[in-house]
């Protein structure tokens, strides 16, 4: 119930996006097209699915306050916290590139679908948020999981759905100064309104 | 020297990173409930994107081509690391504060567009100018941001109250939205319309 009750926090209440501010940039300029935001937004599902055990995985086992303890007893005061935002973005550049890889070689048409996006998604402030906010909030691995997949699936939704609302709207009379980016910035903020609606939504704790 | 104070004045204004170029404005948003926070964080951008840009530029001819990503992510994020450590040791309440969005300076659009853009093919102090102007535009615009948010949100500036108490007597209420995620996005909008109607800049 506990698992169930982050994936649902983590993809209505506090979207990453429209709760957190995070991938905007990408959100903004590659909301244009519905398959281009389909595929960009697959492939963040698909990299925060990953990195986000990955970084769980080395924040428990080197990186935290006392996380070397498993070399000898001697290590259990080692602190290597002031290293966890370059072993982070280190590890998504790496997994990013592993994933374009594998996807290159094992899936044609997925890598076709994906492919100039995987790139992209290193400096996806999304990827790099989830893994700090999965230390700061000291989840377990199930938790660190599912805190991954399910904020990739609501930054899938938002990204979907804007692309959606920015087709329909080419063929209104905006304002010049407000065309483009101001008209979507605006819609942001009203889907952000929308999506509190959800706040009051709990599974038991 | 007039050619280098365009560098330095362009980002500010007619460039501006955030409201023009569409760039960094993940951690845009969710610090500038406050001012104090606001203003903060645009100050470690400005250290991070001046410094980066002149260490790159000067070893920029010795990055080869095809590793250079990661070689800027590394100066980056060592940047940001010691800013992070700065703030821990000097400022810790407003470091709890921030909480991850220091960390997210890496992963800023800005700072490695400028790096990408400018430092890799300019000398060290125009990069350095460069670095500065393109972090003040971003520091005011949320600056801006901030003072409106905390101003509208929370009826006070920098901590200190402002709209005084008979308002709040006569039936004026802080308005709630501000200081939630959509405030931030509305009062953005706005800037950036009133900008662009400034500037004459248009997109298509």
């Amino acid at each position: 119930m506990d698992l169930v009750n982050i994936g649902i926090k983590a993809i209505f209440t506090e979207n990453i996006i429209l709760a957190y501010f995070l991938g905007m940039c990408s959100f903004l300029a590659l909301s244009k097209k519905i398959s281009t935001s389909l595929g960009l937004g697959l492939a963040v599902v698909f990299v925060l699915t990953i990195t986000a055990p990955v970084n769980w995985l080395l924040n428990e086992y080197l990186l935290r306050e006392g996380a070397l303890t498993w070399l000898g007893p001697g290590f259990a005061g080692v602190d290597l916290g002031f290293l966890t935002f370059i072993t982070f973005i280190a590890v998504i550049a790496a997994m990013v590139q592993i994933v374009e890889m594998a996807v290159e070689k094992f899936s044609a048409t997925l890598y076709n679908a994906l492919g100039i996006y995987l790139p992209l998604i290193t400096v996806n402030c999304a990827i790099l948020g989830v893994a700090l906010f999965m230390v700061e909030r000291r989840y377990t691995l199930a938790q660190a999981s599912v805190f991954g997949f399910s904020s990739g699936l609501g930054w899938f939704l938002a990204i979907v759905t804007m692309a959606a609302i920015r087709h329909k709207l080419r063929y209104s009379n905006i304002p010049g100064g407000m065309r483009g980016l101001g008209i979507t910035m605006l819609i942001t903020g009203l889907m952000a309104v929308a999506f509190m609606i959800f706040s009051g939504v709990n599974l038991g704790d | 020297m007039a050619f280098d104070k365009k560098i330095l004045l362009e980002p500010v204004s007619e460039a501006n990173p955030i409201t023009i170029q569409i760039l960094g404005i993940c951690s845009a948003l969710a610090v500038t409930s406050r001012l104090k926070t606001a203003v903060v964080m645009g100050v470690s951008v400005i250290v991070v994107v001046a410094l980066s840009n002149v260490v790159i530029s000067l070893i920029r001819e010795r990055i080869p081509s095809k590793v250079r990503i990661i070689i800027e992510m590394t100066v980056i994020a060592t940047l940001v690391i010691l800013v992070d450590q700065f703030l821990k040791a000097y400022a810790f309440q407003l470091s709890k504060q921030l909480s991850v969005f220091v960390g997210l300076i890496i992963t800023n659009c800005i700072v490695l567009g400028r790096l990408e853009a400018f430092a890799m093919s300019n000398p060290p102090l125009p990069s350095f100018l460069d670095g500065v102007g393109n972090g003040v535009g971003y520091a005011l615009v949320l600056a801006v941001v901030g003072f409106f948010r905390e101003l509208l949100g929370s009826g006070s500036l920098w901590g200190h109250r402002i709209i005084p108490e008979p308002f709040y007597l006569a039936g004026y209420a802080d308005n709630g939205l501000m200081v939630l995620a959509p405030g931030a996005f509305i009062i953005l909008s706005l800037i950036i319309w009133l900008q662009r109607t400034m500037t004459g800049y248009r997109e298509d």
